[in-house]
Formats: C-alpha cells, structure tokens, sequence
C-alpha cells in the first residue's frame, strides 16, 4: 500500500520530465561585461548617442547621468549633446513617431529599456543585443536591403554597415563578410559590446549602486539576527 | 472569551498617570491582555507558524511603499510626447528620478510576490494541523476571502505599470468574465469601462488597487485575528489546549503571546527580510518572475506578445483554466475553463466539511490523508510549472491529470478522512 | 552584584539584551526610513525644471524689455537707458525701501541699481503682494496713465502696487516689498546665466 502511494506520488513528476523538453532557440553570443568599465560605457554612450539617438529615442534617460559613468557635466555638455538640450534633460529624439512608421514600417522603439526587455529566462537581454547588431546580413528581398539573424524581417536597416562592412548568408547557414568596414571584425566586436554594455547600464542605471547596497544591508540584517536570536533564546529558557 | 475587567492603576509616575486616563476611556489594557500579554497560545508552534505574522509584515511593507509610489505615479495610459504611456513613464520616473525611487519600487513588486509566498506556506500549514476545523471554521472563511481580495489586489496592481504584459494579461482575464452566458459580453465591457482595455480600465483599476480592496482587506484581516483569537490557536498537535486549564483558568499548554511569541516572530521576521533582500537587492526581477521581462515593453493594444503567462502565483489556476479543453453538454471549453478555475479557489471554502477525520493534525493521521495531501501538493506545483509553460498537446493532457488530482484531494475528502487509520491524539502537546 | 550581596537589577541579562536587540532594531529601523523620507525631496525632473535659464542680451535694445522663464515664473531683463537710471536717484522718498534692506536680492544686487551691470535690471516679474505679474509702463510724464511726473516703471493690475526701473516698491502701496532679484551671474557681456550666484575661485 505505501509503495502505491509513493510509486502514485511520483508518477506525475516523471510523466512530466518529457513534456517539460523546451524548443530549440536561436543560439546567442554572449555579451562581455562591461558594466564596471567606464572607459568602454563611456564609448558606447558616444556611440549610443552618434548612430541611434537619431531615429531611437532614449527618452526615460537624462544627460546628466552620465556623470555616473565618470564623465563632468561639461564633458557631457560639450560632446554629447548636438541640440540645446539642457545636460538635465531627456534624451528625446525631433523624429516623430507616424513619419518613422511611414518610412520603416514601425515607429522605432525607445531604447532606454531595451536590455531588459529583451531578457528572458534563458538569456540575457544583453546577448540578444550583441549577436543581433553584428547579425546583420545583405538581404535584396527586404526593403531595407537588410535581414538579421536574430530578427528575421526586421524593419531597422543595418544603422553601423560602415563600421561592419557587409555580411551574406552563405549556404551552409553562418554569416561571411564579403565587404570589409571602416573597423576590422574583432575592433568591430569590442564597439558593440561598448554599446551593449552601455545599453544595460541605461536600462538600470542604479544596479552597481544596488548590489553594493544589498550587501550593506545583509550584514546589517545578519547582525541584527544575532541580537534578535541571543533575546529569543533568552526568553524562551523560561519554557521547556 | 471575556474581555478584561481590571483597569491600568497608575504607578505614580507621569507616563503610567496618562495610561491611566486613556485607560479609563479606551480598552488599552484589555486590548493589551487578550490579544498580548494574556492570549494563551500554544507552546508548541513550529516553523509552520511563523507566517501568519509575516503576512501581517508584508501587509505593511506593501501599504507604506503603495503609499509612497502613489505620490509619483500617474494612471494614465495616453501618450507622452514621446509617445510612450504615461503611465509607464511614470514608472520609470520613479526608478530613476525619483530619490531611492527604485528602492521603493522593488520593494513593492517583490512585496507582491512575497505576499503570495507567505500566504501559500500559511494555509499550507491550516492543511497540515487542521486549522479550519471546529471551532475554527469561521478564521479559515475569513482568510479564503482574504485570498481572493489579494488575488483581485494583486491582479489590478499589475495592470497599472501598463507594460505588455499588463496590458495582455489583463486581457486575457478580463475576457474569461466574457465567457460567462447571456451577460459576458456586456460584463466585459462594464468591467473595462470601454470596449477595449484603456484609460478607463486602468483609472478605474487605480482606484480599486490603493483604496478599494486595501480597506477590505484590513476589515478582513482584522476579523481573521478577532475570530482566531475567540476560540484560541491551534497547534501542531491539533489538540485543543484549553481542554486543560490550571487552578487560574490557564491553559496548561499556553504561554502568553507577549513576551514568548513576539520575541520569536522578531527572529522570523530578520530571516525573512534577509531572503527579502537577497531577492530586491540582487534580483529583483526574479529570473523574469517576479517583474515580468515583457513589461519592459510599454503596452501596445497592436501587438500581441507571442507568449502571455500570468504572474507566477496565478499559474496553478491558469493552468487549470487551460486544461479545460472539451465541450461538455451546453457549456463550451472556455466556460468550463472559467468554472473549474473558479471552483479551484471556491472549493477552500468546503474544507472544514468535507474534513470528517476525528484528529486534526497529520501527526495523528493515517496514509490516506498524507498521501492525499502530498499528491495534492505536487499536482499544485506541476500545475503551477505548467501554467508558465506555452501550452502542447502532452502539457494538457498532464495538467488534466493533475487538475482532477486535484480536485479529487477535497472531493473525496469525506470518504478517505473517513476510513483513514488514524492514530491517538496525546492529551498534552509535544515537542516533535 | 553589589558588594552587600544584593542584585543591581533584577534579570540584567535579560534587560541587557533587550535594550542591545532594541537599539540595533532602531538603527536599523531609522536607516529604513531614510529612503522614505528622502523621496520626498525634488526629483531630477523637478531639479532639471528648475535648473538656471542661459539668456542672451546682445539684441536687447536700451529702453526695452524681455522676459524669460525660470522655475515657473516670469523674469524681466530690462536693458536700462542712461535716462533711466539718473532718475532711480531721485526717488527714494518716494519708495518705501529705496536701499533695498530687505532681503529680496542676493548681496550683489544690494546697491543703487539693484543688479550686476547698471544697464541691465534682472528681477522677478512677480508682484510682492499677491503674486500677479505687473504690467509695464516704460511711458514717461503725463502720457502715462499712472502719473503727472512718472518716470516710469511696473503697475500691478490686480491691486494697484507701483515699482520703479530697479523693481523697487512705491510708498503706501498694497506690496510690502520690492520685486525679487533672482540669483544670477555674466557668462559674458551679453550672456546671463540666471537661477545660479558666481562661483568662487
């Protein structure tokens, strides 16, 4: 009768290991971390602000954040910013949103989230961002001339080509550059990830802040721990 | 349980001459004994019993940061300048314009999720002990209705950041009232206050989400402690300690809540707030769980996400939903699908009577009840998993086993409590 | 245990404890009230709304007026004629604090013209009684409405006050004070940053 029982508790569970098997997915480059280098996030902001601050707003960003990753006010005023634009503003774009829906077929998406929307369970939205801007291919059925590896049919032309060159679909599936760009590949790769890693710093610029924190605050509440189970114990020598 | 005749005398000093005052005109004393310093709780309580009072934390943590993200947020779903939806942008003013915006922020979400946490481990533990027995009916009716305000505080809560998940799954519920005959399509619209899911919608859900259902929840949760507190604590044994009582009318097993239990629920609470930080501090997002990834995207009425999955803690109940897939007589799939979900949350409400073992806690009982309960439990989480799951024709098929396991757990309840071998009760509490 | 064999307290242990536990708690409980507290503070939206305004001045003629906009509120630059400013002498008994010791302008303002650079008036069109904006009357003598002898200067329509070309105050008016000068400073000649005081150094 207990074998029953336990043979019945874990029939489901083992039903189950088959229809838990996930589909294949598009396989993703990982994205180096970049999110303590200053150096390189101030590079993607340049980036970031050169090549898609034009059609992509960032509207949930202000300039002067930036001083965040280790830039002045004055530095942010003199290079980053090509409009009056106040250094506390937002990083608003002129484009409006039905004129960039007649051209590209939809409005492009605000930025400022993009890295963690992307996200899934599987990955983070930062791989998704690094192997969909070097997976850029010539594709001449697009209106664009464009596809992408990680975004069949996507609307976005291919906003780095200089930088990249450009890249077919070969037969056997994998990606070949047949034009070479203003950068070789490797220097190619490490702008990208610049601009992924400043990419995720956008979408939560606090998270360094965050995590130094939270480890603060553990030890504060282990300690707090010590005391409360030392009173608890103490109370309770009363009951037996 | 009467209340206290006695009242606060003064010790001469300035403060206990103004207890004596307020005592005079306000029950401070009485409310003091019967719900503190004299409400005889059982010595026994174990891990189990911890989460009643963290509930009661989380309560709190989720009204103070409700209150202060009030102060910033914006109910509005028209387009801003940039055409993005007000009230998503509000959000992000929080997280990063606002002073420690963030913080109170994750706070909240997580809040949320650790409600659910909380309150699953708590009625878990009414099923272990037999808690919703007589004469406690009355406390589980209270904390059934209670789960529901919080199903319907948590549901219209995720509306308001108005992301695509949001948006969707508010959708996809919503249109469940739909599937109810003759008045569905009408209801639907009623509940939106529009035709689609929009402004209205989400001022309307505002309303209700920091107002509304908080002041029924707080009466419920007030009468839940008054109606525990008349008949007096169970215990791990599921034995009644007032059955014996000393020369003073003490129960023998009973120890004062204050200083005994207030003094170990502190504990309770550090650890707890230790896991509560781990997860704000270092992931928030919980894998995608807690904070659901799409709902980064701003709602858009245009686009469908490929995959919308209710927030973790509704996937036992959507699973079953979904499960639902043969039309039966006159009713199609759809509205089984919302009956059976219904009756998933409505049948708790049975469970003192359809209980008819004559112990109460699992200590004392036979094979049938624990292999019952423990089928119950893993059918729960299966179900659960596979409500975050897309679904396939093998996940349906597993998640109709599991919802007649379900089911069958309280259905055939009278039978199996019944013929159950159970074992002798002690007559005083014990130290497992 | 004191030195006649009677307790200091009686469970010391116990109380001990309980006064540590309950200090740690406080610490812990003021520091999870700071984040609270602090989120009432300005925003960056409301700090980036209020941040200084930059104005240009080098196409403001003598005699005229232009008003921009800092922290919700109307400021004037008046670009003041010679004729203008000889006539602020010759009004003090007319105004009631022609010296400007009250407190409505930083100290580099504390003087006879109430600014920087004599030939630019920098004030806050805000009348110091009720808060309506005055209306200019640059108009001289009697083809003014206001007076026989007007040399010109600020009418609030709301309850009549009177301020003068430095923003002062006439005697017996309904406003007490003279109009407010905000904090400012020259980026250069013609370029006024206003909402922030000269730094140091």
């Amino acid at each position: 009768m207990k074998k029953l029982l336990i043979a019945l508790l874990w029939a489901p569970l083992l039903a189950s290991v088959q229809v838990f098997a996930a589909g294949a997915e598009v396989k993703l480059d990982k994205a180096p971390d970049r999110s303590r280098d200053h150096a390189a996030l101030q590079n993607g902001a340049k980036v970031f602000i050169n090549y898609c601050l034009n059609c992509h707003s960032a509207s949930f960003m202000r300039y002067n954040r930036l001083t965040d990753i280790g830039l002045t006010e004055q530095q942010i005023r003199d290079n980053l910013m090509f409009t009056q634009d106040r250094v506390g503003e937002l990083m608003t774009i002129a484009q409006r949103r039905e004129e960039a829906k007649l051209w590209f077929g939809t409005a492009p998406p605000d930025l400022t989230l993009i890295a963690r929307a992307r996200s899934t369970i599987s990955y983070d939205g930062a791989d998704w961002l690094y192997t969909f801007l070097r997976g850029y291919y010539r594709d001449d059925s697009r209106p664009s001339g464009w596809n992408n590896t990680v975004f069949s049919n996507v609307g976005m032309p291919h906003a780095l080509w200089q930088l990249q060159g450009e890249q077919i679909m070969g037969p056997d599936g994998r990606l070949a550059l047949v034009k070479p760009g203003l950068m070789k590949p490797a220097e190619y790769d490490a702008m990208v990830a610049d601009l992924v890693g400043y990419l995720v710093y956008m979408s939560e610029p606090v998270r360094n802040y965050r995590k130094e924190l939270g480890v603060v605050v553990l030890i504060a509440l282990a300690v707090l721990l010590v005391f409360a189970y030392a009173l608890k114990r103490e109370y309770w020598r009363d009951i037996h | 349980m009467a209340a206290s005749a006695e009242k606060y005398k003064s010790d001469g000093t300035t403060g206990g001459n103004l207890l004596e005052w307020i005592d005079a005109r306000f029950p401070l004393l009485a409310l003091w004994n019967d719900h503190l310093a004299k409400y005889y709780a059982p010595k026994n309580f174990n891990f189990w019993y911890f989460f009643g009072s963290l509930a009661l934390l989380v309560l709190v943590i989720q009204i103070v940061t409700g209150i202060f993200l009030v102060m910033h947020y914006k109910p509005d779903a028209s387009l801003n300048a940039s055409g993005v939806p007000i009230a998503f942008a509000s959000v992000e003013y929080i997280m990063r314009d606002v002073p420690w915006g963030w913080l109170i922020r994750y706070l909240h979400s997580t809040g949320a999720s650790a409600f659910f946490v909380v309150v699953y481990l708590h009625m878990f533990r009414a099923m272990l002990y037999g808690s919703y027995r007589k004469p406690r009916e009355l406390v589980w009716i209270f904390g059934v209705l209670i789960f529901l305000c919080l199903m319907a505080e948590a549901f219209m809560g995720y509306l308001l950041p108005w992301g695509q998940m949001s948006y969707w799954g508010a959708q996809v519920i919503i249109n469940l009232f739909t599937a109810i005959p003759l008045i569905g399509p009408d209801l639907g619209i009623w509940i939106r206050g529009d035709y689609v899911i929009g402004d209205a919608t989400l001022n309307r859900f505002f309303s209700l989400h920091v107002i509304a259902i908080p002041l029924v929840l707080l009466g419920l949760i007030a009468a839940h402690i008054i109606a525990l507190h008349e008949v007096g604590s169970n215990n791990p044994d599921g034995i009644e300690i007032k059955k014996k009582k000393d020369a003073n009318g003490i129960p023998l097993d009973g120890i004062p809540f204050h200083p005994y239990y207030t003094v170990k629920d502190i504990v309770g609470v550090v650890v707890f707030l230790m896991a509560f930080a781990i997860v704000v501090f270092f992931m928030p997002e919980g894998g995608g769980y807690f904070i659901e990834y799409n709902n980064f995207f701003p709602a858009d009425p245009l686009v469908t996400p490929p995959h919308i999955a209710p927030v973790w803690y509704f996937t036992p109940y959507y699973s079953i939903l979904r499960a639902n897939t043969v039309n039966f007589f006159w009713i199609d799939a759809k509205l089984w699908g919302v009956i059976f979900m219904g009756l998933g949350v409505m049948i708790f409400f049975f469970l003192p009577w359809l209980d008819r073992s004559p112990v109460k806690s699992i200590r004392y009982r036979g094979p049938l009840y624990k292999g019952a309960l423990a089928i119950f439990v893993v059918s729960f989480l299966i179900l659960g998993y596979l409500g975050i799951l897309a679904p396939t024709p093998g996940r349906t098929l597993l998640a109709q086993i599991c919802t007649i396991l379900y089911f069958a757990f309280f259905l055939l309840m009278p039978i199996y409590t019944s013929l159950d071998k159970c074992k002798p009760e002690p007559e005083r509490v014990t130290d497992k | 245990m004191s030195s006649d064999g009677t307790v200091d307290c009686v469970d010391c242990g116990r109380r001990r404890l309980l006064v540590a536990t309950s200090v740690a708690g406080g610490v812990a409980g003021v520091a999870a009230v700071v984040p609270f507290v602090s989120s009432f503070a300005p925003s960056e939206r409301a700090k980036s709304a209020g941040a200084p305004v930059e104005v240009d001045v080098s196409r403001l003629a003598p005699g005229e007026m232009m008003t921009v906009e800092w922290r919700g509120k109307p400021v004037w630059i008046i670009h003041r004629t010679k004729e203008m400013l000889d006539d602020l002498a010759k009004l003090a008994d007319r105004l009631a604090d022609p010296a400007s010791s009250r407190n409505m302008q930083p100290e580099y303002a504390q003087n006879a013209t109430r600014s920087i650079k004599p030939e630019y008036l920098v004030a806050i069109g805000i009348c110091t009684h009720l808060g309506c904006s005055p209306s200019q009357k640059f108009q001289t003598g009697p083809e003014s409405d206001v007076a026989a002898d007007w040399p010109g200067g600020f009418f609030c329509p709301c309850h009549g006050s009177l301020f003068d070309l430095a923003g002062r105050v006439y005697k017996n008016m309904p406003a007490p004070d003279n109009l407010e000068i905000p904090p400012h400073v020259y980026l250069s000649d013609a370029r006024i940053l206003i909402g922030e005081d000269k730094k140091e150094g």
